[in-house]
């Protein structure tokens, strides 16, 4: 049966060319607007760390002055390097790292290519094994290195490329500011989306280029970036180890629930012994988020995507909304041939399953096309300047979606139009005839 | 025109009428939610910024590593810039306008205060910032050549220092001395001594976009001469038409100057490249919403054609019959159109309760501001003139309609 009313289907659409190719077109449109928006939501608000995220968290403390202090509000987003030192040296995590952003002048030691600013990250030896970076020759350096201030230095594959064309480059020496490094390894391609650790640059932005020990990068003084938030004279270095100032993004990773709540413990009470010593004033306000509630925290997908995703859902409903109009008008049209099928003996089922059939397959027609606009939007999303812009890729997932979403919508716009027609009584129709 | 008839019409035609109505509601909603998003970013991207964009271009360095020679570097540097062709001033900068990053401070009254009354950016000044960059002082005095300090020197001492002047926004000064005279009184920021109000600008924004809307202009200008390595602006006003030229000059210059520092090229451009990428994301935002908003009514029409065709093909006989009984074509004509504003009205009344709950929402969830009410008749007018439009041809076609036909298959 079903073959036969795909067969009617095609026939109603031939006989309503102009109706059926709007209606076609309404659904693609909506489909079109709806994964369009739909896929750069998710591409922005993935998980950068699946199967690890619950177990990595970001630690907040309170350690500014009352001057500004407003009860209940949140802690400071980052931490200060004395803090950040202390939680370090006393190791209460299965790994933890303290980091920060900056930029570092690459002098390649080939004569002829000028020197270039490079973005960097000053971190310590648990970052890798903690974020499981992939390293595609070498390793990360050790914490005895982070000790030593060891001149060690890890890059990124692109700038692996761009200095050594690729080639195997660990032991090799480069030259970072006025000094001299030694590269211990080479990242593989890896993009954290978002770029989870530092919500102060740019959240979707490519990994750094170089990555190097904190404790070097501070005896370097080596530029930062990133917010800085500071209460107090730091005495001309806002970077020295006990200057009054938040910079420090600190993480940690706790392999269980009760592993958490013990360091949330230690938290509170370093907080109240920072402030038994003087060094806090405010009352003890420590976070200790995971990975997404980090990212929910800072609203990391920008508004306008998310006010898009509404959008396309609203014209989605308009769409819909405009074929069950539609649909309602054509089977009502031919109410005297339902009629006659009716009288013929079909019952309110099959008439009800044809006009369903009918449905489905113009939403397998807009579904088409409208994959083809979902594409279409896609490009153009990826033609703007925003660093996520290139991420905008539909996936198999999505394609199938894109599908599932198109035959679904357009079944269930019919079925109210299918009920209609299922109710015309033969009777009435014949006598018109 | 009789509008029982049409009533007890609709009324048959219950189920094709919610739909038509459902549709203009939804339609509406979006639409007049989506022009006060379409309003806003046009503001935003038409503000001004209170500096010479069209004159000014931007060349940012660094150095490789730290300069302890930064301060004579820079001077020399400047002394150069303002010697080349076509240059009228030049001067050095901590940030600049349409670039994300920025130097901000709490904003005290007295010493006392806990609460920031508000927070600033901060611009560090050289002696020829206002006239490079070209603000307007509409109060008071620029800085005074012996007002100017070192920030090199400010920064490396220990303990307090004060800062001689500063010149504030009007935007600003109005908000910390509401109807008064802003110049001669004092606030705190940095360091624990009063700043003194010497000047006050008509525009001058903030870096980035920090702050929202409403704090755009809360913006002050310290006379801290900062070094080259600090932000890395050199600001140089030129002619509109030698804007190229000078830039390419400059950065020529720039690389002999001082050879041990980095040009960063994507980032020198004229201050019109600046504000144009600075503003791509309102403006392609505003693009989408407007191509939404032309589609969603291209859609909606396109629904009331398709189902004000269907009735007329199915009141076919029933028109015959009324022109038979001496109903002119523009009675028949009008019938439709009324019928149509009908539902319209009907539907824009739903569409606008829908209109304020999204919007409603939307305040909630994205801290967007109150729909104005003035959308609300622009939505209004756009869905009444689009469903007359819309129907026109079926009516026409209804119109059309011999008087014969009824008394054909009878």
């Amino acid at each position: 049966m079903f073959g036969y009313y795909l067969n009617l289907a095609l026939r109603s659409f031939r006989r309503n060319k102009v109706l059926t190719a709007l209606m076609v077109l309404a659904i693609a449109l909506g489909i079109g607007a709806c994964m369009t928006t739909l896929t750069v939501f998710r591409v922005l608000s993935g998980d950068p760390m699946p199967g690890k995220s619950g177990q990595l968290f970001y630690v907040q403390l309170d350690p500014a002055t009352m001057q500004g202090y407003n009860p209940g509000e949140e802690p400071s987003e980052q931490v200060t390097r004395y803090d950040a030192e202390a939680l370090l040296r006393e190791k209460r995590g299965d790994r933890q790292a303290m980091m920060t952003g900056g930029g570092v002048s690459v002098t390649p030691g080939e004569a002829g290519i000028a020197p270039f600013l490079s973005d960097s990250r000053y971190t310590s030896a648990d970052f890798f094994p903690m974020f499981e970076v992939p390293f595609l020759q070498g390793r990360g350096w050790t914490a005895k290195e982070d000790e030593a201030h060891a001149r060690v230095a890890v890059i990124s594959k692109a700038l692996n490329e761009r200095l050594f064309g690729g080639g195997n480059s660990v032991g090799r020496t480069l030259r970072l500011d006025q000094d001299d490094f030694t590269i211990v390894g080479v990242i593989d391609e890896w993009r954290p989306t978002p770029r989870f650790y530092d919500m102060n640059s740019d959240r979707y932005g490519e990994l750094e280029e170089v990555f190097l020990p904190f404790t070097t990068s501070r005896d370097l003084k080596m530029g930062r970036s990133g917010s800085m938030d500071c209460w107090g004279d730091s005495g001309g270095d806002a970077t020295s180890a006990t200057a009054p100032c938040v910079w420090i993004q600190y993480w940690v990773e706790l392999g269980s629930a009760e592993k958490h709540s013990a360091y949330l413990n230690y938290l509170t009470n370093y907080s109240d012994q920072q402030r038994a010593a003087g060094r806090y004033e405010r009352p003890t306000n420590v976070r200790l988020r995971n990975v997404m509630e980090w990212l929910d925290y800072n609203r990391v997908v920008p508004s306008d995507v998310v006010m898009q995703l509404w959008l396309g859902f609203g014209f989605l409903l308009v769409c819909l909304l405009n074929t069950v109009g539609l649909l309602l008008a054509k089977f009502l049209r031919r109410s005297s041939e339902i009629g006659v099928r009716r009288a013929l003996g079909a019952s309110r089922m099959e008439i009800f399953k044809q006009c369903l059939v009918e449905a489905g397959t113009v939403g397998l027609a807009g579904g088409i096309l409208g994959l083809g606009l979902s594409l279409l939007g896609l490009w153009a999303v990826r033609q703007q300047p925003s660093s996520y812009a290139e991420l905008a890729h539909l996936d198999v997932g999505m394609l199938f979606t894109t599908f599932a979403l198109a035959i679904v919508a357009s079944l269930f716009a019919g079925l109210l139009p299918a009920w209609r027609a299922m109710q015309v009584t033969p009777a009435l129709q014949l006598k018109s005839q | 025109m009789e509008i029982r008839p049409i009533l007890s019409t609709l009324l048959r035609h219950k189920t094709a009428a919610t739909l038509i109505v459902l549709e203009i509601a939804l339609t509406c909603a979006i639409i007049c939610n989506a022009l006060f998003m379409i309003g806003e970013r046009i503001t935003q991207v038409n503000e001004v910024s209170g500096i010479a964009e069209d004159e000014l271009v931007r060349v940012q360095l660094t150095a490789i590593g730290n300069d302890d020679n930064a301060e004579a570097q820079t001077r020399s540097d400047l002394a150069s810039l303002r010697g080349l062709p076509g240059v009228t001033a030049a001067t050095v900068l901590n940030q600049v306008p349409f670039v994300n990053s920025s130097w901000n401070s709490g904003v005290r009254l007295s010493q006392e205060q806990t609460q920031s009354t508000l927070n600033a950016t901060t611009y560090m000044a050289e002696d020829q910032f206002v006239e490079t960059l070209g603000l307007k002082l509409v109060a008071g005095r620029d800085f005074e050549p012996d007002e100017y300090l070192e920030f090199e020197t400010v920064n490396g001492t220990p303990g307090s220092f004060s800062i001689p002047a500063t010149i504030i926004t009007r935007v600003m000064a109005e908000k910390l001395f509401p109807g008064e005279d802003p110049i001669g009184k004092t606030f705190y920021s940095w360091g624990e001594e009063p700043i003194r109000v010497v000047g006050v600008v008509e525009h001058l924004v903030r870096p980035s976009m920090q702050g929202g809307p409403a704090q755009r202009e809360y913006t002050m200008v310290f006379p801290l001469r900062p070094t080259y390595n600090l932000g890395g602006n050199y600001v140089i006003r030129t002619s509109p038409e030698r804007r190229q030229e000078v830039l390419e000059a400059a950065v020529d210059l720039l690389r002999k100057n001082g050879p041990n520092r980095i040009i960063l090229d994507e980032n020198t451009k004229t201050f019109e490249q600046l504000r144009s990428e600075f503003y791509q994301q309102p403006r392609s935002m505003a693009w989408l919403l407007a191509i939404v908003c032309i589609g969603l009514l291209l859609i909606t029409a396109l629904g009331i054609v398709g189902l004000a065709s269907f009735w007329v093909q199915q009141r076919t006989k029933q028109i015959g019959v009324r022109r038979a009984l001496g109903a002119t074509k523009g009675q028949i004509l009008r019938y439709f159109q009324t019928e149509n504003f009908l539902l319209a009205t009907i539907g824009i009344v739903l569409g606008m309760l829908l209109a304020y709950g999204i919007n409603q929402l939307l305040m909630g969830k994205y801290e967007l501001p109150r729909l104005p009410l003035y959308y609300l008749p622009i939505g209004a007018l756009a869905l009444w003139l689009l469903g007359q439009i819309a129907v026109f041809g079926p009516a026409r076609r209804a119109a059309a309609v011999p008087p014969a036909i009824a008394t054909r298959s009878v």
